[in-house]
């Protein structure tokens, strides 16, 4: 038991997490062309919005939940002690979690049912469906079993993951929980180790900056200024591309 | 000021004979690639008709381009708050049966079918799935149908023509139409560019062609929607977007883009406009009747001892300046006044200037008593038992103007966001240099008539015979004048792009792979 603790609960994050971080810069870095979410509403765009909103939107907030109890525990311990808050919590986050499971399902059944997007679809696509599928239906589950998972999260996993980014994985407590929410656990790690290997990595590029920049973009393949001005001659002054 | 060269191009409208050798030049060259089969990024419409996608030009459909609300300019169907909001499911997107589905035929049928009694075929199968399909539309599908129910009758811009005047327009004896080539327009305010939340689509400051960088580009699909020209491209199997790149590999070694270099009607032109990138914005902002003149103004005159000052101060090169001079763009659109925009209503300060055809303005059909003529026929000739004929005289100075077989209105929906006067205006002009050449040529015009003509266009005899030259007997480098690009100062323009055709297929140096 505790050789498989240690396997899932210590040596799996680590080596997600590091195929993980160099996965995704060296595709960054290499791969710009194969960098892309894939859209493929352009061969079926009606079934689409019945998948990809739902899913989306939910996973959006349930990742950030994820996150910002990973950062600031105590935060959502403090919003919690009220019953009221709580309970406006945990509802929402199951119902954007029931509507990431059913714009999945509905992902799920429009690609293996539209014959056009058979021909874009490849086995990863499979993979992570299913191990989305099975990590937001344990998530489900766990958030109506043991309740309430938004208090528990921030007391019992969150020192759990802290430990493992602080490089002394404590897993005294975790190894104690029920394998329901082991699973959870090991499907996180193997969802982020999975990421540059899958079209997955998209969510890592969202285009935040588009907010504050300039509607119109000019690009120029050298200073154009510079390159006229006696001070700097072109020798000297090197060119720069996008 | 803040001057900047653009390259920029005239299609001289009535001498597109709709041969379709232009696609073709581009599509072997750029789009002959899994997942680029459908991209037309050079097509030729048979207008009035549908286009391509069908009914590109209804912005009620596709939401595209700039439009004005309240003094605001801002994106119809993207832009920050739509594209963001609407990035996991774009509800504006066009799909591909809006273009076509993609085809080829099973040509080795033919030859290695085993030996039977019937003919062997070659079937259609898709470029998707490789399944036999019937074929239901093509890029061309409308190609010479005018008047045809399905397709000239759909035209976006019979909006505002009324039911009987398209009945007039579409009898089978007063039916005309014309071809209207269209590329990118490597616009001056391109909604493509502003529509792109990852930033990967940008217009080059040195000629000011518009590139959609593939490395950058993730798929948010936004640039299809936004384009009005629907001239950015969804590339299904690569997931990126793709669009013309106005040959860019060629324009930096001097020599003319493909469809260009191959118009076999010599329609383009393509050469350097120097403009002022400070008043853009504000040309954006004006009132639809003012966008051309805006948009006009723009354009500097690369003479101006001010203008080229500015020009070397922004570090445009003096061969650049050298060919605004020389310019057959400029000549067209600035110093003749003789090509307008394509929908400037968009308002994306299309660079792509349409010399407005005159072939439906010429021959109208007059009634005449053709019994005279018909007795004088041999009696076994069969007999036409009609009463019309086309008339290409030129009696009544602009008469032929007001009896024009297409409503004016027609090609003002087209080229002056409905501007009646303008067209005119340009038709006036067209008009008199043939009369002025016929006086010339033919000499059955008398000069007062020809002289008076001329002076009512606002033209001389010496400029009408520059136009003529420059319309009818232009050598290779009047059409074309290109300055090379500065590959000394720029060391990554080196590059041959022409190295990875067949994988991206431009803009991309290495090898590349589809996504996983
Ligand atoms: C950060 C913000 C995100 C953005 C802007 C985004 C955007 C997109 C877009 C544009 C598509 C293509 C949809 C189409 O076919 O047209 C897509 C597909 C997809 N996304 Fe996201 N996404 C984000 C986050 C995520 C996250 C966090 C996940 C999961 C962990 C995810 C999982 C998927 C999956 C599985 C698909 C494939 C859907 C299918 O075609 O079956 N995305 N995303
Ligand atoms: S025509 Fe369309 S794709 Fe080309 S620059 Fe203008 S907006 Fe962009
Ligand atoms: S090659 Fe020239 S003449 Fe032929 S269709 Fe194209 S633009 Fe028209």
């Amino acid at each position: 038991m505790d050789v498989l603790n240690n396997f899932f609960l210590i040596a799996l994050p680590y080596v997600a997490l590091a195929v993980f971080l160099i996965g995704s810069i060296y595709r960054y870095t290499y791969k710009g062309f194969q960098f892309s979410s894939l859209s493929s509403q352009f061969l079926e765009g009606r079934k689409l919005f019945y998948g990809s909103v739902p899913f989306h939107w939910g996973v959006l907030f349930i990742f950030t939940g994820h996150l910002v109890a990973f950062l600031i525990p105590r935060g959502i311990l403090a919003w919690n002690s009220q019953p009221l808050r709580l309970m406006i919590l945990e509802i929402s986050a199951f119902i954007f979690g029931i509507s990431m499971l059913v714009g999945l399902i509905n992902l799920l059944i429009r690609r293996y049912t539209t014959p056009r997007l058979r021909f874009v679809t490849n086995k990863m696509d499979f993979v992570i469906y299913m191990l989305l599928i099975l990590q937001t239906i344990t998530g489900l589950w766990i958030a109506y079993n043991f309740r309430w998972g938004s208090s528990w999260f921030s007391t019992l996993l969150v020192p759990y993951l802290h430990s493992i980014f602080k490089l002394q994985p404590d897993i005294s407590a975790v190894s104690l929980l029920p394998w329901t929410v082991k699973l959870h656990i090991i499907g996180a790690f193997t969802i982020i180790g999975i990421v540059p290997f899958s079209r997955l990595i998209h969510f890592l590029v969202p285009p935040i900056d588009y907010i504050w920049r300039p509607y119109q973009q000019v690009r120029w393949y050298w200073g154009r200024r510079k390159v006229r001005s006696p001070r700097t001659p072109w020798s000297l002054h090197r060119p720069k591309n996008n | 000021m803040d001057v900047r060269s653009q390259i920029a191009m005239v299609f001289h409208l009535d001498k597109c004979i709709g041969c379709h050798t232009c696609s073709i030049a581009c599509k072997n060259i750029w789009t002959d690639r899994k997942g680029a089969e459908y991209m037309w990024w050079n097509n030729v419409e048979t207008k009035p008709g549908t286009g391509y996608p069908t009914k590109w030009e209804d912005q009620e459909i596709y939401r595209g381009g700039w439009e004005k609300k309240n003094g605001k300019v801002s994106l119809k169907g993207a832009g920050k708050r739509r594209g963001l909001t609407n990035i996991f499911y774009n509800p504006n997107l066009p799909i591909i049966d809006d273009y076509y589905e993609p085809f080829t035929y099973k040509y080795l049928d033919l030859i290695e079918s085993p030996e039977g009694d019937d003919q062997p075929t070659a079937r259609p199968v898709s470029l998707i799935t490789g399944k036999p399909i019937d074929i239901k539309m093509g890029p061309n599908w409308d190609d010479d149908l005018s008047g045809t129910p399905d397709f000239a009758r759909n035209d976006p811009n019979m909006k505002n023509i009324s039911p009987e005047e398209q009945e007039v327009m579409f009898q089978l004896e007063k039916m005309a139409f014309f071809y209207l080539p269209r590329i990118c327009n490597h616009c001056l305010n391109p909604a493509c560019v502003a529509s792109c939340p990852s930033g990967a689509i940008y217009k080059r400051g040195e000629d000011g062609v518009v590139l959609i960088n593939q490395e950058v580009c993730r798929a948010w699909r936004m640039c299809v929607t936004a384009c009005p020209y629907k001239k950015s491209y969804y590339n299904w199997y690569t997931g990126k977007s793709e669009k013309c790149i106005l040959c860019y590999p060629r324009i930096e070694a001097g020599l003319a883009p493909a469809c260009m270099h191959s118009c076999v009607g010599r329609i383009r032109y393509l050469g350097v406009l120097l403009y002022d990138a400070d008043k853009i914005e504000s040309a954006v902002h004006g009132d639809d009747k003012d966008l051309i003149n805006n948009q006009l103004d723009l354009i500097l005159d690369p003479f101006d001892k001010e203008v080229i000052r500015a020009a070397k101060m922004n570090g445009v090169a003096d061969s650049t300046i050298h060919a605004a001079q020389f310019s057959p763009v400029y000549k067209f659109v600035k110093e003749w006044g003789l090509a307008l925009p394509l929908h400037p209503e968009f308002r994306t300060l299309p660079m792509l200037f349409y010399v407005p055809p005159l072939l439906p303005v010429m021959a109208t059909v007059k009634k005449v008593d053709n019994k005279d003529q018909q007795d004088k026929m041999d009696p076994i000739a069969k007999k036409w038992d009609d009463n019309w004929l086309y008339d290409t005289s030129t009696k009544e100075l602009w008469g032929t103007l007001d009896e024009i077989r297409f409503p004016l209105k027609y090609i003002a929906s087209l080229f002056s966001a409905g501007d009646e006067e303008i067209v005119k205006d340009k038709w006036k002009k067209l008009l008199a240099v043939r009369i002025h050449r016929r006086r010339v040529t033919v000499g059955d015009v008398s000069d007062e008539k020809a002289d008076a003509t001329l002076a009512d266009a606002g033209l001389t005899a010496a400029v009408a015979d520059a136009i003529y030259a420059l319309t009818s007997l232009p050598k290779f480098e009047e059409r074309f004048v290109i300055p090379a690009a500065h590959r000394e100062q720029a060391i990554e323009m080196m590059d041959f792009t022409g190295d990875a055709k067949g994988e991206a297929g431009f803009g991309i140096k290495g090898k590349v792979k589809r996504g996983i």
